[in-house]
């Protein structure tokens, strides 16, 4: 085993916890099973809900007849799409999270049609578990099926089957009179490709395929949601964002939002998927006609049948680079799963091909398209990693041909403060040199390789998240400090929050609890998603702590009968100016908290923003795999991670997020995928079958944490976990190919695939 | 239906339910017992989220019905610590930040405690074995390993 980690270039800093390893807040909970996810709440009269799901891809809807199910001893309550409010097509937007209702009614609950296997089309609450399972058995539905489309690039096709009559593509060229599964085509361009492709010395074209993954968080969907007579609303539910829930639940099911009050459970695991809902607008539907509180927790099936997954893709890529390695041209065409309604991660697949590199001549273009899947959600740097594999794998080859380290190839073309992407970002100062240099300095990209072993490298492109969130931090009056946030901590989060109001206020970390406030406590807070909560809600920490320091300065301004500008907060204390040496005494926080409760009332700060600047952010990994020959089998055997997180407030934790990164990497380049039978019926809804990484699959994954602080931030902060992701499964594909000799273009490279690559033989139970 | 009488030890106290035949001991613990400390990530004993002890040995929850536990001692994560102090594998596992999310902490801390039960002075290749039951989707297991290993020295340590 590796020595624990010292190699990080971290740059040193005068600051006291921001940066440091500090007990997490909620750890002690977590580890003596005290902490309460979804499925942890049990409330008096509580009645347990079952779904009934679709098992056609395809088909309209004709008839369902609930009567027996009702008249089931223990039922309370049956659903149907009935129940659920339709909205028409084209309701505005719901700000700040776009959302079109008329999909998201028909995703809840499926209306005319069903449109993939595991599509929820009734519902009922029962006294038991037990009788809820037997009461959906009773529900009578009667279908036509109609054909259905799995692969994104066959939904296009002129004979496919229409999963919308109601959706024309936007933006198509030329025409838009008939019904298509293309729901919009993103594309962007700039200078000129065929002067670009022109200047190359070499040009590389290829095509990728990829399957959709699931997020494979380990707790599965859970809610419980309890309606009040009076028209009010509690839910308990496992979200990355309770405030974006509630702003979908108020609008899809006609709710005044003030009236619907969310509390975040502890969440087992997101990476995404639990950004949107499923089962709580259908518990509430219960809850409300019961009138009892109804607890909704998924199966494990119905998570990989009716939850995320990430999209599918094909993609074709072609790459015109000169001899001395500058990239002239670059042109890039993306086909995305969406599953069932639009909303594939187009815009980010658009922004990602290129990003790293500063090329003059490109083009990009991404497809959302409607099949006969689950609809995707998002899953750690949406859109990205498979846009990256494409654009990296290419890069690799190049460097091969031209005869140059595939690093300096990089480092060549990389992008700097100043350019801008194709979206049109403009980059302030970033850190993709540094990491590059960093990746080259480190002793595994040298080390030996043994037999039947490759090495692999990519880079990755992640444009970090801002946005809402909102903070309040609460002085005691016994100088301990609650720091509140309407952020769901997914890894760790809370205690970077600690630690940064820790820094402002100038007191120990352990004075300090942080929470996660519930809707009706605390304004607006965007999800925990995007990497975008250690920036954005922590910089609404930071403002709430400043905000206290302000009110505080003030209150011993009047204390001492001084003005305010004559107080400066050093330390954990209210300080004199030194004019006033001698004859006044500082006074702590901890004192000011007593003084604050006999003159001007208690005290707290509070921020709520909408952050920006959070920037670009750039991820490299090195990765290397030993191939069987035999049996065809991967074996990841050392890995490392290098990322630019612009500065680690609780560094334990962003290698964590960097390691775990890495690892999801490692299942979606090697074993993840959806399996779907002729039927288009998901074969494998278990994690038996949908194989996730598990301990002995994997090594140590080295870290390296490179900061290049973000000047937009009062620490420096980027953000972490998306990265990790993006370049990941490219580096790991890439120490395949590098390993067995060959090009590897469609994901997972499961046994089978590899075998076939290096010319093998394949047992037919290996098929 | 006639449900089965139970009375087994839990966490060192004598406990009496009543359960169909159909519940697991998973079901008895959170739903009858409201020891939710053990989680349900799958229910078919694929991702070791519900592993608690049974007579020492460490099981998946979901795949052992309750009528089976009578007269079993059943070890769960709220029997983990005791008199207020944490066992060394949970002290680890904070000390190694081995948990994000923390939803597979329970089960894989009761795995690891079987594990070094049996093996006082696991190989990382042991530990990475031991625990391949256990999914973690978070933490990609590097933390997790050390923490175990971790624990192991400590506790070998504290016996002599």
């Amino acid at each position: 085993m590796n020595e624990k980690r010292k190699n990080s270039t971290r740059s040193g800093s005068n600051f006291k916890w921001v940066g440091e390893v500090t007990p997490r807040p909620d750890g002690v909970d977590k580890v003596t099973g005290r902490a309460r996810y979804g499925d942890d709440l049990k409330l008096p009269g509580m009645l347990h809900a079952r779904v009934l799901r679709s098992p056609h891809a395809h088909a309209k809807i004709v008839s369902i007849d609930t009567s027996k199910a009702s008249a089931l001893e223990g039922v309370k309550g049956v659903v149907t799409y009935r129940d659920i409010p339709d909205h028409p097509l084209a309701t505005p937007p719901y700000p700040p999270i776009i959302q079109d209702f008329h999909d998201l009614s028909r995703n809840v609950m499926a209306r005319d049609k069903v449109l993939y296997d595991g599509h929820a089309v009734a519902a009922v609450a029962a006294t038991s578990e037990a009788v809820a399972r037997e009461a959906i058995k009773l529900i009578q539905v009667k279908y036509e099926t109609l054909p259905h489309v799995l692969d994104p690039f066959e939904a296009t096709l002129s004979d496919a089957p229409i999963l919308h009559e109601y959706q024309f593509t936007e933006g198509a060229d030329p025409d838009t009179s008939k019904p298509s599964n293309t729901f919009r085509t993103l594309s962007g361009e700039r200078g000129n490709l065929v002067q670009g492709f022109s200047e190359a010395d070499v040009i590389i074209e290829r095509e990728f395929s990829s399957q959709p993954v699931h997020q494979g968080f380990i707790e599965p969907m859970a809610c419980v949601a309890s309606a009040s007579e009076d028209g009010s609303v509690e839910l308990w539910t496992s979200t990355q964002g309770h405030f974006v829930a509630r702003g979908l639940l108020s609008k899809l099911l006609n709710l005044e939002i003030s009236k619907l009050r969310v509390t975040a459970s502890e969440i087992g695991g997101g990476f995404g998927a639990k950004t949107t809902i499923y089962g709580e607008p259908v518990a509430i539907r219960l809850s409300q006609k019961t009138g009892r509180p109804v607890r909704m927790t998924f199966t494990r099936s119905e998570v990989f049948r009716a939850t995320g997954p990430a999209a599918g893709s094909r993609c074709r890529i072609k790459v015109g680079i000169k001899s001395d390695g500058t990239i002239t041209a670059g042109d890039a065409e993306i086909w995305y799963q969406a599953g069932a309604f639009k909303g594939a991660p187009v815009g980010r697949a658009l922004d990602t091909f290129f990003s790293p590199y500063n090329i003059k001549h490109i083009r990009a273009a991404a497809h959302d398209v409607c099949v006969n899947r689950p609809k995707v959600a998002a899953y750690r740097a949406p859109g990205a990693p498979m846009a990256t594999w494409a654009m990296e794998a290419v890069l690799n080859e190049a460097a091969d041909v031209i005869g140059i380290d595939p690093i300096d190839l990089r480092l060549r073309n990389a992008v700097k403060e100043g350019d801008t992407s194709l979206k049109g970002t403009k980059h302030g100062r970033i850190g993709l040199i540094e990491v590059l240099e960093a990746t080259k300095n480190h002793a595994h990209y040298t080390a030996p390789l043994g037999r039947n072993e490759g090495r692999g490298f990519a880079v990755g492109y992640w444009l970090h998240g801002g946005g809402l969130s909102s903070a309040s931090v609460i002085l005691q009056d016994d100088g301990t400090v609650n720091v509140a946030t309407g952020s769901p901590d997914i890894g760790g989060s809370r205690s970077s929050m600690r630690a940064m109001a820790a820094e402002e206020l100038g007191i120990d970390v352990k004075l300090i609890k942080p929470i996660i406030a519930d809707t009706g406590s605390l304004p607006y807070s965007y999800q925990t998603a995007g990497s975008r909560t250690t920036y954005a809600t922590g910089m609404a920490v930071v403002n709430a702590a400043r905000d206290v320091i302000d009110r505080l300065r003030a209150l011993a301004a009047t204390k001492w009968d001084i003005g305010v500008k004559d107080v400066r907060w050093d330390d954990g204390h209210a300080i004199p100016a030194d004019k006033y040496e001698g004859e006044i005494s500082p006074l702590s926080l901890k004192e000011l908290a007593e003084v604050a409760m006999k003159m001007g009332g208690a005290i707290a700060g509070h921020s709520e923003i909408n952050a920006s600047g959070q920037g670009a952010a750039f991820c490299a990994q090195l990765v290397d795999v030993c191939v069987d020959p035999e049996t065809g089998r991967v074996t990841p055997i050392r890995h490392t991670v290098i990322e630019d997180v612009g500065r680690a407030i609780s560094p334990d934790y962003v290698e964590g997020q960097m390691q775990g990164g890495a690892v999801q990497g490692i299942g979606w380049a090697l074993n993840e995928e959806y399996i779907y039978n002729e039927n288009a019926q998901l074969q494998n809804t278990g994690f038996l079958d949908y194989r996730m990484p598990v301990a002995s699959d994997v090594p140590m994954i080295d870290t390296v944490i490179v900061e290049v602080p973000n000047p937009n931030h009062p620490y420096g902060v980027r953000g972490v976990g998306e990265p990790p992701l993006v370049s990941a499964p490219a580096a790991v594909a890439n120490a395949v190919e590098n390993a067995i000799g060959t090009t590897m273009s469609h994901l997972p490279l499961t046994p089978p695939k590899i075998l076939r690559a290096i010319g093998e033989t394949i047992p037919e139970a290996a098929e | 239906m006639s449900k089965h009488f139970v009375s087994a030890i839990v966490n060192g106290d004598e406990v009496e339910f009543r359960c169909d035949s159909g519940e697991t001991l998973l079901d008895v613990l959170r739903t009858k017992l409201y020891l939710t400390g053990t989680k349900n990530g799958c229910g078919t004993g694929d991702c070791g989220a519900c592993t608690v002890l049974m007579n020492g040995r460490a099981i998946n929850s979901c795949l052992v019905l309750g009528a089976e536990c009578s007269d079993m001692s059943i070890e769960t994560i709220e029997g983990m610590a005791v008199g207020g102090e944490l066992h060394p594998l949970q002290q680890k596992f904070l000390d190694h930040a081995a948990l994000q999310c923390g939803v597979c902490t329970p089960g894989i801390l009761n795995m690891a405690k079987a594990l070094l039960k049996e093996n006082s002075n696991p190989s990382e290749t042991e530990v990475r074995f031991g625990l391949a039951g256990n999914l973690c989707r978070c933490t990609g297991y590097d933390k997790i390993v050390r923490a175990v290993m971790d624990a192991a020295a400590e506790m070998r340590a504290r016996r002599t």
